[in-house]
């Protein structure tokens, strides 16, 4: 037993309302710089829809993700070393910045210098590639908001397969959701495993994956193993770049940007133990819809004395195993089993995990007549359809997905009992297999939300980490020359000064 | 004049080739890369890159080997100067012309591309259309190679890039009485090796070839003092 500790995060898909706070907090943060104009860490999608890249959940197109050999081995599906390699001078699997969007601005100025004449000035978009005259923008970061485009297009969407999807099309039957994104910082990540130079790590006190700027020469192979296309090639610098889980802030005790600002209240942050040696088992099982359980099957309790006695043996400080215990993430995928990895397909054991939505009951003239135990409506007359859910979070496999939905029903029905009919119906909890206690734990970690409840992060223990005195005097985050601003003018290498950025059109 | 260019030049060159990469890597890292255009686009490069790459490493390797192995390990292996000027005119005449078509295809879209164009370093548009110069400049050179089959005009070379490294003050002398053709494409090499480590091209000296040994897939970093 290896036993390692990483700050682990859960999205509750059932509160997020789409409103982007996360991903333009994050983006104002860390990537409103030219080069990564066009990368967001954090992208909220509209699901149905092929998503952000176009496609990305397509693996059959851009051999992101893990494969297993006939040997029970695994291996990068876009190649073993030699393979991924050979491709270095031409990368088939990257995606082109179309397949994101070409980063526009307006010509926001004009609205104000224009000439007098006949029609209102208006700003157009100019490429911040080329600087040139954009005369249609074709596609953007969240181009399918609320189900904007036409279902031909959005069906593409890789969770309907064996999926009946015609009939989703229709106004009627339709359903939508929203899928916040970011880095996965995988037990297994794909993007470390290809990256020739070894410049993406995992850290080891914390999970948290980073790419080292100084190491990292652009041969672009983390950008097509990732699967979740997370990594994002700085087209100025010629570096890549990723989701940071906003690791000064973890390590100070603090949310990231994106969780301390979600509005709805969604997201969750929390130590989970895991054992190390049990990763690449894990991740080789065969059956992929086995993948889910051997993924918490790597999880261990930090309620056991014995995974205690193990952590301490490491050097795992006393305050990471206490959080570990207290940790609303071990709740919700462990204890209630109600949250799930995304893709576990993918074999890279994510650690961002999601609670799946509950959706209204398809046929309200029906509602009268449907199904219901102990007022419990059947979770397969839900209008998002379970099968599109577990393709998403289970592999494809129902069960699960059905049980941990059934759970966020019985809470709903049990504060309800309680609260308006002032009945405590035992009969609810059981019928999922929890007890009283557990939901209304439930109940307050998931609906009331409270800010204390959502995020446990312990401080870092940065002098375990590495070694302080060398990092006195430092500078913080530059790149290149120390600390220096002396010299001026054009720099010898060709790098470029460090600019703050300003808004408007150039 | 011939002093200067065969005899002082490249100890220049090589000066400053070696001193301003380690002066690069060491002081600014971050610029340390391969600079690749294939996220802007991909159309041109993926053929272009290949043949490209795939001709200079042919070219490179061939000079490095054909230059600067001494005569005695060529006739211990019994290669004799006609055989090993044939395996030079047609492993570099091909390895050439690939060179070539993918340099264009690159230099091509680096200029015609507003993307690629607009993205681009003085540095990166000047090293593609040097490189493109020499390697023609290179072809050339087998024209008049097909008119000494015998290998003779080749000792001089092979005597003049020894010298160098050996620091024999004679070495420019060795080389005094070849076509200008030949002088022109080692000026030009001597400047390329020059440029290099002010341009993009300093990503060979980290080609990633450790990653095949590298063990297992993964990279954590660990706790200080301790091993994974």
């Amino acid at each position: 037993m290896k036993v390692r500790a990483q700050i682990g995060k859960v999205l509750n898909l059932d509160k997020c309302i789409g409103c982007h706070t996360c991903s333009v907090t994050c983006k104002n943060v860390w990537t409103s710089r030219d080069g990564v104009e066009y990368a967001w860490f954090n992208n909220v999608e509209t699901k149905p829809g092929i998503g952000y890249p176009k496609d990305w959940e397509n693996q059959k197109k851009w051999n992101g993700g893990w494969t297993r050999g006939k040997n029970g081995k695994i291996q990068p599906k876009q190649g073993a070393k030699w393979r991924i390699l050979a491709n270095i001078f031409g990368n088939p699997n990257l995606p082109e910045i179309d397949d994101f969007y070409e980063p526009f601005d307006f010509d926001y100025d004009h609205l104000k210098s224009a000439p007098d004449m006949d029609a209102f000035p208006t700003a157009r978009p100019r490429s911040k590639l080329t600087g040139e005259r954009m005369e249609k923008i074709e596609w953007g970061p969240n181009w399918e908001e609320i189900l904007g485009g036409e279902f031909e297009k959005r069906s593409k969407d890789y969770n309907f397969e064996g999926v009946q999807k015609e009939i989703y099309g229709e106004y009627e039957n339709t359903f939508m959701m929203y899928l916040p994104r970011l880095c996965e910082h995988c037990l297994n990540p794909t993007c470390v495993a290809s990256c020739p130079s070894g410049a993406i790590y995992k850290r080891e006190e914390d999970g948290i994956v980073l790419i080292d700027q100084d190491k990292c020469r652009g041969w672009r192979m983390c950008v097509s193993g990732c699967p979740y296309k997370k990594i994002y090639y700085n087209w100025e610098s010629g570096k890549s770049e990723k989701c940071t889980f906003c690791y000064p802030r973890i390590e100070s005790g603090m949310p990231t940007v994106c969780s301390e600002t979600c509005v709805g209240r969604i997201r969750y942050l929390g130590v989970m133990l895991y054992d190390a040696d049990k990763i690449n088992q894990a991740a080789s099982v065969e059956d992929e819809q086995q993948l889910y359980d051997a993924q918490l099957d790597v999880f261990l309790d930090p309620n056991d004395p014995e995974v205690v006695a193990a952590a301490r043996k490491e050097g795992i400080p006393e305050d990471w195993i206490k959080s570990a215990q207290d940790s609303p993430i071990w709740k919700m995928a462990m204890e209630w089993k109600i949250a799930f990895p995304l893709h576990p397909e993918y074999r890279t054991l994510p650690m961002v995990w999601y609670i799946p939505p509950l959706s209204p009951i398809q046929n309200a003239a029906e509602a009268g007549a449907i199904s219901t135990n102990n007022n419990m409506p059947d979770v397969k007359s839900l209008r998002i359809p379970v099968k599109y859910l577990a393709n998403m979070l289970t592999a494809g496999d129902e069960a699960p997905v059905v049980t941990a939905l059934e759970r966020m029903l019985a809470m709903r029905g049990y504060m309800r009992a309680k609260t308006v009919d002032g009945v405590i119906d035992i009969g609810i909890a059981k019928q999922v297999g929890l007890t009283p206690l557990q939901i209304e734990e439930m109940y307050k970690i998931m609906a009331i939300a409270d800010y204390e409840e959502r995020f446990k992060v312990p401080t870092a223990h940065r002098e375990h980490a590495e070694d302080a005195y060398d990092m006195k005097g430092g500078c913080g985050f530059t790149d290149g020359n120390g600390c220096s601003t002396g010299s001026s003018g054009k720099k010898l290498f060709g790098s470029r000064k460090f600019v703050v950025p300003t808004g408007g059109a150039r | 004049m011939n002093q200067f260019f065969f005899g002082t030049y490249p100890y220049i060159a090589l000066a400053v080739l070696v001193i301003g990469s380690i002066a690069r890597y060491e002081r600014d890292p971050f610029t340390w890369k391969s600079s690749s255009s294939q996220f802007l686009r991909r159309k041109q490069l993926i053929w272009g890159s290949i043949m490209f790459h795939a001709g200079v490493l042919t070219i490179f390797g061939g000079h490095l080997v054909g230059l600067l192995t001494p005569l005695s390990v060529w006739h211990a292996l019994g290669v004799g100067s006609e055989a090993k000027q044939m395996i030079a005119i047609v492993m570099g005449g091909v390895a050439g012309v690939i060179m070539l078509i993918g340099g264009l295809m690159l230099a091509h879209r680096r200029l015609f591309d507003a993307r690629v164009r607009a993205t681009s370093s003085f540095a990166d548009t000047a090293i593609i259309l040097l490189l493109i110069v020499q390697v023609i400049l290179g072809l050339m050179t087998i024209v008049v190679s097909l008119g000494h089959l015998d290998g003779k005009e080749m000792l001089k070379f092979m005597a003049w890039a020894s010298g160098i490294f050996l620091f024999d003050g004679k070495a420019a002398s060795y080389i005094a009485d070849v076509n200008i053709l030949f002088k022109l494409h080692i000026v030009l090499g001597l400047t390329i090796f020059l440029v290099f480590p002010f341009t993009r091209l300093v990503h060979m000296l980290s080609a990633p070839v450790r990653f095949l040994w590298r063990p297992g897939f993964q990279v954590v970093r660990t706790r200080k003092g301790k091993k994974s």
